[in-house]
């Protein structure tokens, strides 16, 4: 499925209270919807680590969900961080990884070993709750709904074609400044 | 140099909410101690990269994250302090081990000696170093200073071997 349609069923099914953190080419597809405070488009970012920004997210907001849009070679980078999710218990923690098999960002370089890795495995395996694979674009628009809603901590491995020649995201303004604004959007 | 239960006692002083952590030898045995205080949760992470981007998104939820980590883990540390520190300019505190400092006869070769001052500096985090348990009340000092100031910093805790 083409990834930014994969992306605008998570941004038609999230909830109000629910917060989106967005990284690599999902938080450039992200910033083409409308925006809500409760939107981390994580860039700049350290990559990898989008999953532990949101484990942290959690653990404060226990009554809040919180969805991290992951990129394939991010997730490969920090691997651990599905043990630590899993370890922490975050029942309220959602990771939604976008497998296009490449670094599109810097140009889709294929990653190690694309088409080879069982994310749905790793994330069983790393002691998830709840884990989702999807290829095809109507049956993830059909569940979306129900994925995002089961006891977690959850894993949806979606399968996604690279888009092309399309530029990575940029950073939508200055990251401390966001960072405020953020945290007071969480306190209201 | 401290005790599990002193620091466990201090930290829940001080409101700090979670201490995110992998451990050494010389902090690892606190943990204990803070598992027991009924209002710092103590969270166990891979790497010590992972440690601080937990604790800026416990920050950004409204939580008073600290990361304990050893000075190894921070050499393994630098995208993740370099994005949380100064992309996001999040106060994040740290209390460091720094491994072999007080065996410096015994241990000559362990190149945490070289390395853990300049790297600290190059991250420009504003660093503390404790030699002796006299200088416990420094940690409070510290942590109060860079919280009122709202900035990162950290205590840097010397140790015996690895
Ligand atoms: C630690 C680190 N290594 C390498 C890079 C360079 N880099 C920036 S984006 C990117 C690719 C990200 O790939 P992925 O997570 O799969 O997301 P996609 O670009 O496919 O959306 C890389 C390798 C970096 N920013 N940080």
């Amino acid at each position: 499925m083409p990834e930014k349609d994969a992306l605008v069923a998570i941004h038609g099914a999230r909830g109000p209270r629910d917060v989106v953190i967005t990284t690599m080419c999902a938080a450039r597809d992200w910033m083409t919807l409308p925006q809500q405070p409760l939107d981390l488009v994580f860039v700049p970012s350290a990559m990898g680590h989008a999953t532990s920004v949101g484990l942290g997210l959690a653990l404060a907001q226990p009554d809040r969900r919180v969805i991290v849009c992951n990129g394939d070679g991010s997730m490969l980078m920090n691997l651990g961080s599905l043990v630590s999710i899993a370890g922490a218990g975050a029942r309220n923690l959602v990771v939604a990884l976008f497998d296009n098999g490449v670094y599109e960002v810097t140009g889709s370089q294929p990653t190690p070993a694309p088409g080879c890795v069982d994310f749905a495995a790793i994330a069983r395996g790393a002691g998830f709750e709840s884990v989702f694979e999807f290829s095809h674009l109507e049956s993830w628009q059909t569940n979306v709904h129900r994925t995002l809603t089961c006891p977690g901590p959850t894993f949806i491995w979606l399968r996604v074609e690279p888009a092309v020649g399309v530029p990575g995201p940029r950073s939508p303004g200055p990251a401390g400044e966001r960072a405020r604004r953020f945290r007071d959007a969480l306190r209201s | 140099m401290f005790t599990g239960p002193q620091i466990a006692e201090l930290l829940e002083q001080l409101g700090v909410t979670h201490v995110v952590t992998v451990p050494d030898s010389t902090i690892g045995p606190w943990q204990a101690a803070i598992e027991q205080r009924e209002r710092t949760r103590l969270v166990r992470v891979c790497r010590e990269g992972e440690a601080w981007e937990v604790a800026a998104g416990l920050h950004l939820g409204g939580a008073s994250p600290l990361v304990m980590i050893q000075c190894t883990g921070l050499f393994e540390s630098g995208d993740a302090i370099r994005n949380v520190l100064h992309d996001w300019k999040l106060p994040v505190f740290a209390i460091i081990g720094y491994r072999s400092y007080l065996n410096q006869d015994t241990l000559p070769g362990d190149t945490c000696l070289v390395f853990t001052e300049p790297v600290l500096d190059a991250w420009k985090i504003d660093y503390h170093i404790l030699t002796k348990p006299e200088q416990f009340g420094s940690i409070a000092e510290h942590f109060s200073a860079c919280r009122a100031a709202s900035t990162p910093g950290a205590i840097i805790v010397a140790e015996g071997g690895a």
